[in-house]
């Protein structure tokens, strides 16, 4: 129960996008139209639902301070929490090309519609943000991470393709102001957007 | 990049005709998180511009040693080694400001500004001019930085760098208020798009068809 309250509240209460705007740049940049925001926000779902646990297990294992006693009593107090950046990072962008591979051997056709799209996912930050954040909050264990990485995904994922259903009505129908057009509307529908999220603040769960 | 660029240019582009921000819509997520108070986009604006510089070098360097397939890893690794180093230095000497930070100086790692510059410049260019062009991005990112956490922070506390500017008589006599929306995340948004807007209106070339 706990971690499907924690699931519900990453998608809504704690969303990626708009309570604390990470991913901005590939939801601005790939927000066109809702069928490649849709594939990416399936792709980035996907790789929070795999590196968070991966990392969590990596936090736990190596990385905290005291966490190599199950290698040996010697190494109680050695801290590595410096060294988490750079591991998190490695173990997203090796899983993008990992992920890259497969899709590309097993789903030609999904490979092509999303094309650049794919390694893009290693520099988004809704990724590395999902897993700074587990490791500031300290989840209790794997699975509650999971749970966690699942529901950041899932808001992302909602979150973008929302705005490309917005965007393609505004592109179509609206009188935008010339020096707006684009990527300056964009910004205030997304405010606008995030305004509106922020009444799930009040939520408890 | 095309055709071939002075040093000049490459260094003062980025500041307003091809700015990281509002131009090449690079590196947004960083610059709405930071910016409620002024010094926080400050610090982050340096430390953006240092890590860029260097990794731009860097990468620059080894560009022709670095296999495409693996490119990305390599890249990353360079900017995280170069950002833990910054982390580090901030944990250090500026302790409050990092906290204020929290994630976000991790995350200056996946900062599209970043893998942008080291992909479109870096791997194709000499080590001195990717060093200017790493300087220039950095400032062109830290100038709209600091344009929009003046704003945030004058109109949403009444305050720069934790200074009083609006004077307490006008809370007390003249009904004066703060906005708490300027406090808010969704509030950078818009001061971006209301940058965008005075920037685009000067500049008509810049502006998109729909």
């Amino acid at each position: 129960m706990e971690n499907f309250n924690l699931f519900i509240r990453s998608i809504f209460v704690d969303n990626m996008v708009f309570a604390y705007f990470l991913g901005m740049c590939s939801f601005l940049a790939v927000s066109k139209n809702v069928k490649t925001a849709f594939g990416l926000g399936v792709a980035v779902t996907f790789m929070l639902v795999v590196t968070l646990p991966i990392n969590y297990l990596l936090e736990n294992l190596v990385l905290k301070p005291g966490a190599l006693t199950w290698l040996s009593k010697d190494f109680a107090d050695v801290d590595l929490s410096f060294l988490s950046l750079i591991l998190f990072i490695a173990v997203i962008a090796s899983m993008t090309q990992l992920v890259e591979m497969a899709v590309e051997k097993y789903s030609p056709s999904l490979y092509a519609s999303l094309g650049i799209f794919l390694p893009l996912i290693a520099v988004n930050c809704a990724i590395l943000g999902g897993s700074l954040f587990m490791q500031q909050r300290g989840f209790a264990n794997v699975w509650t991470a999971t749970c966690a990485g699942a529901g950041w995904g899932l808001g992302w994922l909602l979150a973008i393709t929302a705005i490309a259903a917005i965007r393609e009505r505004v592109a179509t129908y609206s009188n935008v102001p010339g020096p707006l057009k684009g990527i300056g509307i964009t910004f205030i529908l997304c405010a606008l957007m995030g305004i509106a999220f922020m009444s799930f603040l009040g939520i408890k769960l | 990049m095309a055709e071939k660029l002075s040093y000049k240019d490459i260094l003062f582009n980025p500041f307003s005709k091809d700015n990281p921000v509002i131009v090449q819509v690079l590196g947004i997520c960083s610059c709405l998180a930071v910016t409620a108070k002024l010094e926080p986009a400050i610090v982050m604006g340096i430390s953006v511009i240092a890590v860029l510089a260097f990794s731009n070098v860097i990468i620059s360097l080894i560009r022709n040693t670095i296999p495409t397939n693996i490119r990305i890893i390599v890249q990353l690794v360079v900017v995280a080694a170069l950002v833990i180093i910054v982390n580090q230095l901030l944990l250090a000497f500026a302790y409050d400001v990092s906290k204020q930070l929290s994630v976000f100086i991790g995350l200056i790692i996946t900062n599209c500004i970043l893998m942008g510059r080291l992909e479109a410049f870096a791997m194709g260019n000499k080590p001195w001019p990717s060093f200017l062009d790493g300087i220039g991005n950095g400032i062109g990112y830290a100038i709209i930085l600091v344009i929009v956490g003046f704003f945030r922070e004058l109109l949403g506390s009444g305050t720069l760098l934790g200074f009083q500017i609006v004077p307490l008589s006008w809370y007390t006599d003249g009904g004066y208020a703060n906005n708490g929306l300027m406090i808010l995340p969704p509030m950078a948004l818009i001061v971006v798009a209301c940058v965008i807007w005075v920037h685009r209106s000067r500049n008509k070339d810049l502006q998109e068809k729909n």
